[in-house]
């Protein structure tokens, strides 16, 4: 596949591998923000090749990690109303909430049904006019834009019976609440490229400022992390700190006006629980005043589910990477893959999960 | 969030008042909303995230990246063989 | 007519003319509509002296051999996708069953279990579609049984089966022969029947050639055990993809699987679909596929054959069994990194993340 297989040469990856040991002389954490390239670095075995002294913390751009409990909770009890249809995309659906998941849920004759794109929710609820269709619009900057059309369209279209509960985060905000907590042990990052793609990269130029952090704008191929984490090292030796764009074939400073357009008519900023972190306030979207009627959490009763953390879940910690997974109590005792009790165990890529398969 | 996947864009047509696109991933054809890249063309590859294309490739840039990449291999590789002096 | 209204059942008592064209809650009542059924629909097809007793169990002489026995069920839906349908997929799934134990299926039995308002027309689709496979594995259907349920009740049509065969390789290929150093040969490219079933899943709208790898894999190993006696272990990849099969069988051994991403091979089309998806092929379910754990002796003899067998052209080496991390399978990722391939916990979802 053209622009995938480029970046995933094993000649490339050997080269920049070697280029990272020669340029590395003190140890460096660098975090990675993005879910996507933390699968990528675990899939295809990253860290085995960087040197000793490079550590990567996985960050918390991971949806299944920081969608907080209560709106599992009251996704599926909506899920759970008669002749409501669910539509998630697959990543949700065994996030466990405090009363099973949406797949239990379905299992006891609810009906979710996994899409590949809130278009396809929109079509679910065209077709089937005698029912609510709810989609579960999880996602940062990269998939708002595309939850934002669907509402956008189903407004021009005049629908009554598409709603959608949202549980939108933002990349900036949750970096700056990392960098801020006075244990923040994060030397770089790798910024987000896709929602980079969408938002371009301002924002992080004030954080790289404020808090004198290199931010190298990666993609999500093999190439382009190891890339990434070159440039970082380079930048960190030099005592540099800055913004560069690795992944120039898809970002440009500017990101996508027409897709920024569409989603700040659609969403506003807004406060945002992060499972594990907190409330971050302006982390967040919510439905903007005009798209108010399509917001499930007016629409149905869910204003009074409140949910509560395990008290023995350092997540927060273990997403900002000040602590690992084997300095909690809790840790693969009474919190397994099989039985989360929060943010980093839940998701199979989550720095308590991945700890947790590889017995470390 | 994240995942999106280059593919070539090789049809442009409405769909019920949306700019779509027939996009070839490696043989596999899909629908996708190009309504965020309305300048694609016919042959522009398109980076897609659930349905949507979010960017236009630019070809010059990912050639640029991979050449400074092998130009590199082959300043190491001159390095290496050069005599000692 | 009893008066006790609990007497009361649900089959439908009205006598339906032999002109139907759907299965009927009468069908299954036992009664003429059920033997008007087996005797219009499924003698026409897979009718043989045997089956055509009618008797509750057939009675068969075979060698002084020990005989194979499998058991299996099909729900696939939908069950008509691309490269075949949930008849063929029932005679090769058990026939493949049979096969990874070193035996020669002989004969299978059949239940076929009819959800009410299936058309006919697709049943007998169906049950052609089954006789054809049983005729390419030279497998016999000897004793079947046809239940209706209500609808809603099952998914169109769920087949269950047993096979029967005799063991023609002692000792029988097992997990617990596998031993470090021995290879790990995959007969061909991974991931088709997975993809296939999901293109057709509604509002996926994908165009895709793919079409499913359902085959018997008897004639392949057939072959392959008449040119050696090294190999150890044999297993059809199905549900769960390579992966769930390699992990059984380092559990199953108590040994470690070592894997090179590089030489598995995976469809092009196969892997833009997992690429689009975020889906991970190596758990992406097969139907004519199998993995063999021979001894590196035999290796390559085995491979020579493989390749020249319809249906094993792709085969390659893809590891070897290790002392190292037992229970543990590992991958050596394309750009030369490392990672353990985990057990699937649960279905493969697709994702955005």
């Amino acid at each position: 596949m053209k622009y995938v297989d480029e970046f995933r040469s094993p000649e490339r990856a050997r080269l920049l591998s070697r280029q990272i040991a020669q340029t590395v002389t003190k140890p460096w954490k660098i975090m990675e923000v993005c879910g996507g390239q933390t699968h990528t670095i675990l899939q295809y075995g990253l860290e085995s090749l960087l040197p000793d002294q490079i550590e990567l913390l996985h960050g918390p751009g991971c949806p299944v990690c920081v969608t907080p409990l209560e709106l599992i909770d009251k996704a599926v009890a909506i899920a759970r109303i008669p002749g409501v249809i669910m539509c998630s995309f697959g990543d949700m659906l065994r996030v466990p909430g405090s009363d099973g998941d949406l797949l239990g849920a379905k299992a006891d004759g609810a009906d979710v049904r996994t899409v590949y794109s809130p278009l396809d929710a929109l079509t679910v609820a065209r077709k089937h006019q005698d029912r609510q269709v709810v989609f579960f619009a999880v996602g940062f900057e990269t998939t708002a834009p595309a939850n934002a059309m669907a509402v956008y369209h189903a407004k021009k279209l005049g629908l009554t019976n598409f709603f959608l509960l949202c549980s939108h985060v933002t990349v900036p905000p949750v970096m700056a609440a990392v960098l801020r907590a006075p244990d923040n042990q994060v030397d770089g990052f790798l910024g987000p490229g896709h929602v980079c793609s969408i938002m371009g990269w301002h924002e992080y130029q004030e954080l790289s400022l404020q808090f004198k952090v290199p931010i190298v704008i990666s993609g999500f191929e093999p190439i382009d992390l190891l890339e990434g984490i070159l440039r970082c090292v380079h930048q960190l030796e030099e005592g540099s700190s800055y913004v560069e764009n690795q992944y120039a074939r898809a970002v440009c400073s500017e990101g996508n006006k027409h897709a920024q357009t569409i989603l700040l008519d659609v969403f506003q900023v807004s406060e945002r629980k992060w499972r594990g972190l907190g409330n971050i306030p302006g982390s967040g979207y919510r439905l903007s005043e005009a798209y108010r009627e399509f917001d499930a959490e007016v629409h149905f009763p869910v204003a009074t589910i409140v949910t509560r953390e395990s008290p023995n879940c350092i997540s927060g910690e273990i997403l900002r990477g000040v602590k690992k997974p084997f300095q909690c109590t809790a840790f693969g005792t009474s919190c397994t893959p099989e039985h989360p009790l929060g943010a980093t165990m839940v998701s199979s890529e989550g720095t308590c999960a991945t700890y947790y398969k590889f017995r470390k | 969030m994240c995942l999106a996947v280059p593919g070539q864009v090789e049809d442009i047509f409405e769909r019920d008042g949306l700019h779509m696109a027939t996009v070839n991933f490696g043989g596999v054809r899909k629908s996708v909303c190009i309504s965020y890249t309305p300048d694609a063309v016919i042959r522009d590859y398109v980076l897609v995230h659930v349905g949507f294309a979010i960017s236009v490739i630019d070809e010059e840039e990912a050639r640029r990246t991979l050449a400074a990449l092998d130009l590199t291999d082959e300043l190491n590789e001159l390095r290496t063989e050069a005599p000692i002096e | 007519m009893p008066d006790d209204e609990n007497a009361m059942t649900f089959a439908c008592q009205l006598p339906v003319s032999p002109a139907s064209k759907v299965i009927r809650l009468g069908h299954g009542s036992g009664g003429t509509m059920t033997s008007n059924l087996i005797s219009e629909v499924f003698l026409p097809i897979v009718g043989n002296s045997l089956l055509c007793e009618l008797d509750d169990a057939a009675i068969v002489k075979v060698d002084q051999s020990d005989i194979a026995v499998t058991t299996d069920a099909y729900v696939v839906s939908p069950i008509f996708f691309p490269g075949g349908d949930i008849g063929s997929l029932a005679v090769h799934g058990t026939v493949n069953d049979l096969t990874m134990r070193g035996a020669k299926p002989l004969f299978l039995t059949a239940t076929f279990i009819l959800e009410e308002g299936l058309p006919i027309e697709q049943l007998s689709t169906i049950m052609r579609s089954f006789n054809s496979a049983c005729i390419k594995a030279k497998v016999s259907l000897i004793a079947a049984d046809t239940k209706v349920v209500n609808k809603g009740a099952a998914d169109q049509i769920f087949i269950t089966t047993c096979g029967i065969g005799t063991v023609i390789r002692h000792p029988a290929p097992s997990a617990r022969r596998a031993r470090a150093g021995d290879r790990i040969l995959l007969s061909g490219d991974i991931g088709r029947h997975g993809i296939a079933i999901m293109s057709c899943r509604e509002g996926l709208e994908l165009e895709t050639q793919i079409v499913s790898d359902s085959q018997p894999l008897d004639e392949i190993v057939a072959r392959m055990l008449e040119v050696s006696d090294g190999i150890h272990c044999l297993r059809d990849i199905t549900r769960g993809g390579l992966a769930s099969v390699l992990n059984e069988l380092a559990v199953s051994a108590h040994v470690g699987v070592r894997i090179n991403e590089d030489a598995i091979p995976v469809h092009s089309e196969v892997r833009a679909v997992c690429e689009l998806l975020g889906l991970d092929p190596l758990y992406v379910a097969c139907e004519g596929r199998f993995v063999a754990i021979v001894s590196s002796e035999a290796a390559d003899a085995l491979l020579a054959v493989m390749t020249k067998q319809p249906g094993a052209e792709g085969a390659r080496v893809i590891g070897e069994v290790v002392a190292d991390h037992p229970d543990r399978v590992v991958l050596q990722t394309r750009v030369g990194g490392k990672r353990i391939v985990d057990k699937l916990s649960g279905e493969q979802l697709p994702r955005i993340c």
